[in-house]
């Protein structure tokens, strides 16, 4: 347990202003019950998502540029980003600055002809909410604030990929013990487990639900969701805690598809680990956004007395 | 002569003897199929050097082929015919007509960089399957795929507002790719959503997808990113020698 994010700068992103917005409203009430405090980014812009890099990565370099420069210019060190699309690539434009010139030069340009301060490399760290928790009340402490233990409640973790991948641009992660692992991660286990959880042995745990073809490539999307679905249900989990909004929503999406569509009903339910966290923390299921998913777990949670 | 592997054992390219006699001895059966003999005279020699002026094809030459990508790839599993390692190879040796037979799947590729993770050379392969869609629609060897459709709708609303409202990219990704917006999946899901939530999200979703949610004071940023997109599509082409075709 450290003060060390006691206090961070938040960037929620685009999708939790949309379809995330049950994990912006969890995440903050979460912060809330730990004592900890989330300052928005003033005016931050989108960090292009999947998409931008597409069209070119450097521009993606750009955008993330200019979050990070205004947590700088709000004096916080430390960017604390819940989404693993705009983690992925807060981090990804942290490496490209310090170690490629040309992101260097793009970023430096565009910021001129913006008119805005050009990002210093090095000056601001991004973390997600994972390593925010971890790191800033750890198990023991969130162990000690446990009111409704998720006891009984058999969760498979799901990382999805960009929060492991590429292993370059998260240098704090493969550090042996303690660290965050790219391999096998283990944050959200850890803290899940301290709330009173059963953690399943889930294999796919960093495997693609297909996120970045949603709708571009729909069938695909389906497949990989209903594997990570019906796999999940094979390791005994009623639950699959995510931590990005991509992921929830697509396995929320495709799950009804893969019925719609393919004929193939699963019921286990999809829940941000923000959700249950709170729930373990005491708050209600209203409270943490449990009624905007779209996979409809109050049944489950009411047997198990939670909610 | 290289080898083309999977080319080389297509049905079309083994001749199949019913009896045959080498040297007096009879060996029909199984020692009567052969791969027929060819030589190949149609390598595009400036095949890598323009898929490595794409973005994320930087590091193609780095390649060694051990496999590594194709062996973690996600798509793969689900196809075998996705085969970044295959596509590699040929872009190299600059084997086009055997990289056309697949140019309807490439761009499936959902950028989850299992490959980047296991190659031992950086190459970035999921970079260097996305330049790959981008040359194939460049040269207009394909249509515009719907991923791409996706990637511009999308980074259109960002370079303009400086955000994006998910409602609002649907919406124009349905339009743009000529799809129905009734999919029966999407209007159970909506109608299932729209009973649970809470009325005052409801309007506030309803009001972003009217008023465009954006980043203030983002006109001179939305400027400078045009130009910059403009200056690189010019780039792109003209790595491609697309202007000069285009002139002739
Ligand atoms: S990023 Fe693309 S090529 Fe690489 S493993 Fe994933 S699907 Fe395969
Ligand atoms: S993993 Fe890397 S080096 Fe190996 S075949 Fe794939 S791209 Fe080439």
């Amino acid at each position: 347990m450290s003060d060390k994010h006691k206090q961070v700068a938040y960037y929620p992103g685009c999708a939790l202003e949309g379809t995330g917005h049950a994990y912006n409203r969890s995440t903050k009430e979460v912060g809330k019950a730990l004592g900890l405090d989330l300052v928005e980014l003033k005016n931050w812009n989108c960090c292009g998502a999947m998409e931008v890099k597409n069209i070119d990565p450097k521009l993606q370099t750009y955008l993330s540029a200019r979050n990070l420069s205004i947590a700088d210019a709000m004096g916080f060190d430390t960017v604390m980003a819940p989404c693993n699309g705009c983690y992925h690539n807060l981090k990804k434009a942290e490496y490209d600055l310090a170690k490629d010139p040309p992101s260097r030069e793009v970023t430096d340009r565009l910021s001129r002809k913006a008119g805005h301060a050009t990002y210093e490399a090095g000056k601001v760290t991004t973390i997600h909410a994972l390593d925010w928790i971890k790191e800033s009340v750890g198990e023991q402490g969130l162990k000690a604030r446990v009111k409704n233990s998720l006891k009984g409640l058999k969760v498979a973790n799901y990382y999805g990929c960009m929060y492991t991948r590429p292993r370059h641009i998260f240098p704090e992660k493969d550090k042996g013990p303690g660290s965050e692992s790219t391999s096998k991660p283990h944050f959200m286990d850890d803290l899940l487990a301290a709330a009173g959880a059963e953690n399943v042995e889930y294999p796919l745990k960093t495997a693609c639900c297909g996120g970045a073809h949603t709708l571009s490539d729909s069938d695909t999307s389906t497949k990989l969701v209903l594997n990570l679905l019906t796999t999940a249900e094979a390791c005994g989990a009623d639950v699959i805690a995510t931590e990005c909004p991509t992921c929830h929503t697509g396995l929320e999406m495709h799950q009804v598809r893969a019925e719609k569509v393919f004929g193939r009903k699963t019921s286990v339910k999809i829940l941000y680990f923000t959700q249950l966290l709170g729930m373990a923390l005491g708050l209600s299921a209203r409270r943490v956004g449990v009624q905007e998913n779209f996979s409809d777990s109050t049944g489950l949670l009411r047997a198990r007395g939670l909610g | 002569m290289p080898i083309h592997e999977k080319s080389l054992i297509r049905p079309e390219n083994l001749v199949t003897h019913e009896h045959l006699e080498i040297d007096g001895v009879d060996v029909s059966g199984h020692w009567s199929t052969f791969i027929t003999s060819r030589a190949i005279t149609d390598y595009n020699e400036q095949m890598q050097e323009e898929i490595a002026a794409l973005p994320g094809g930087e590091f193609i030459h780095r390649c060694w082929q051990c496999g590594s990508c194709t062996n973690a790839c996600t798509i793969n599993a689900v196809n075998p015919d996705f085969n970044p390692r295959y596509w590699i190879y040929l872009i190299r040796m600059g084997f086009e007509s055997e990289l056309l037979r697949d140019k309807d799947i490439i761009w499936q590729c959902v950028s989850c960089n299992k490959c980047t993770y296991a190659c031992p050379r950086d190459v970035s392969p999921e970079g260097v399957m996305k330049a790959t869609a981008h040359w194939l629609e460049l040269k207009g060897y394909t249509e515009k795929k719907p991923s791409t459709a996706f990637d511009e709708v999308f980074s259109e609303q960002v370079f303009a507002t400086g955000k994006i409202e998910e409602g609002r990219v649907l919406r124009q990704f349905f339009a743009r790719t000529g799809q129905s917006l009734s999919q029966g999946w999407l209007v159970e899901l909506i109608r299932s959503l729209a009973s649970r939530l809470p009325v005052g999200l409801l309007v506030k979703l309803g009001l972003a997808s009217v008023i465009r949610p954006r980043t203030r004071g983002w006109r001179g940023a939305s400027l400078a990113i045009d130009e910059y997109v403009r200056e690189c599509e010019a780039a792109a082409r003209k790595a491609l020698r697309l202007d000069v075709q285009g002139a002739e």
